[in-house]
């Protein structure tokens, strides 16, 4: 999987989760501060990622992916 | 109305009066239905009577099988839709006599458990964005009764499980309620002699104890799609004995 490849995906996950324009949804896009995200949205959206890259999110590595980079970063080093 | 065709549900503690009613009336309303507990010859009579039942038979003070429970439940129903913490056991004695055995195991399996079972269930409900989850909570956990400081301890826990994980999950579609029971007629008050059945029955307005499907009614509500507005209540079914 490319970097660029999941970072696509990421975002479209995005996207499709939290009802925003795809532009905001930049890098540095934080969920929660910048994306409009409540903790339960957060909580979604990593089993939405959980699901589309078939990897695990253990909780405490999930409350530390706050941006969408956050999550590209971890997908990349864990995805299978 | 109060149709549940199509649905599926878990019912734990379904080898007992109140849990087997419940199982009865779910699968009445047309829900498919997987019953657990502990007694399984008696998990499987009742489902030889309710066509396409499951029997998941699980002790809820063992933490590794209830975190299985909700999967095995899913796999045999293709998804689950209502999840009924019906479970509960006694171990009544004064306070000031009760061993932390006595505490902990009832607080385990009447309140644990059924935290860890919601938990387990959420996530596919969140996803279906629907769900119903009903806890089996009692009277005693608003009222407290003496003799009972477990008991009352963890049912008044449910009461605050339930609205906690009410406000939690209702934007995904998914109501948590309790179903409060008085005094119903079970193993556990036939073994009352005559004297104190009188005593009881002078405390309820209703001039009777309530049945098993009293409060399966109740639960069959709860679990509708008409009752989706209803979420974080606890519906006492007790014939008026408390009005609270």
């Amino acid at each position: 999987m490319s970097d660029n490849d999941i970072g696509e995906r990421v975002k479209k996950i995005v996207v499709e989760h939290l009802g925003v324009e795809e532009g905001k949804v930049t890098d540095s896009a934080s969920f929660i501060d910048d994306l409009g995200a409540d903790s339960l949205d957060t909580v979604e959206l990593v089993m939405a990622f959980e699901e589309e890259f078939g990897c695990e999110i253990p909780d405490d590595a999930a409350e530390k992916i706050v941006t969408v980079k956050d999550a590209v970063n971890f997908i990349q080093e864990h995805a299978a | 109305m109060f149709d549940l065709s199509g649905k599926t549900a878990l019912v734990t503690g379904a080898s007992g009066g109140i849990g087997g009613a419940i199982a009865r009336s779910l699968h009445a309303q047309g829900a498919r239905v997987a019953l657990s507990g502990t007694r399984r010859e008696a998990l499987d009579a009742l489902a030889a009577e309710l066509n396409g039942a499951a029997v998941l038979p699980c002790n809820l003070s063992d933490a590794e099988a209830v975190a299985k429970l909700p999967g095995q439940a899913e796999e045999a129903l293709g998804g689950l839709d209502i999840l009924v913490n019906n479970a509960g056991l006694t171990r009544d004695t004064l306070a000031m006599r009760m061993k932390d055995e006595d505490w902990l195991t009832v607080l385990e399996v009447n309140l644990t458990a059924a935290f860890r079972l919601s938990r387990g269930v959420l996530k596919g409900m969140m996803k279906r964005r629907s769900g119903r989850i009903i806890n089996i909570t009692s009277v005693v956990g608003v009222t407290g009764n003496p003799g009972q400081a477990n008991y009352a301890s963890s049912k008044a826990g449910l009461i605050g499980l339930t609205k906690s994980l009410a406000a939690e999950v209702a934007s995904r579609g998914i109501t948590v309620n309790s179903v409060a029971p008085g005094m119903i007629e079970t193993a556990m008050t036939d073994a009352l002699n005559d004297q104190q059945r009188e005593r009881i029955l002078a405390n309820i307005p209703a001039e009777r104890l309530g049945k098993p499907e009293d409060v399966a009614a109740c639960v069959a509500f709860l679990a509708s799609q008409e009752a989706g507005y209803v979420t974080g209540h606890t519906l006492h079914v007790n014939g008026g004995m408390a009005m609270i």
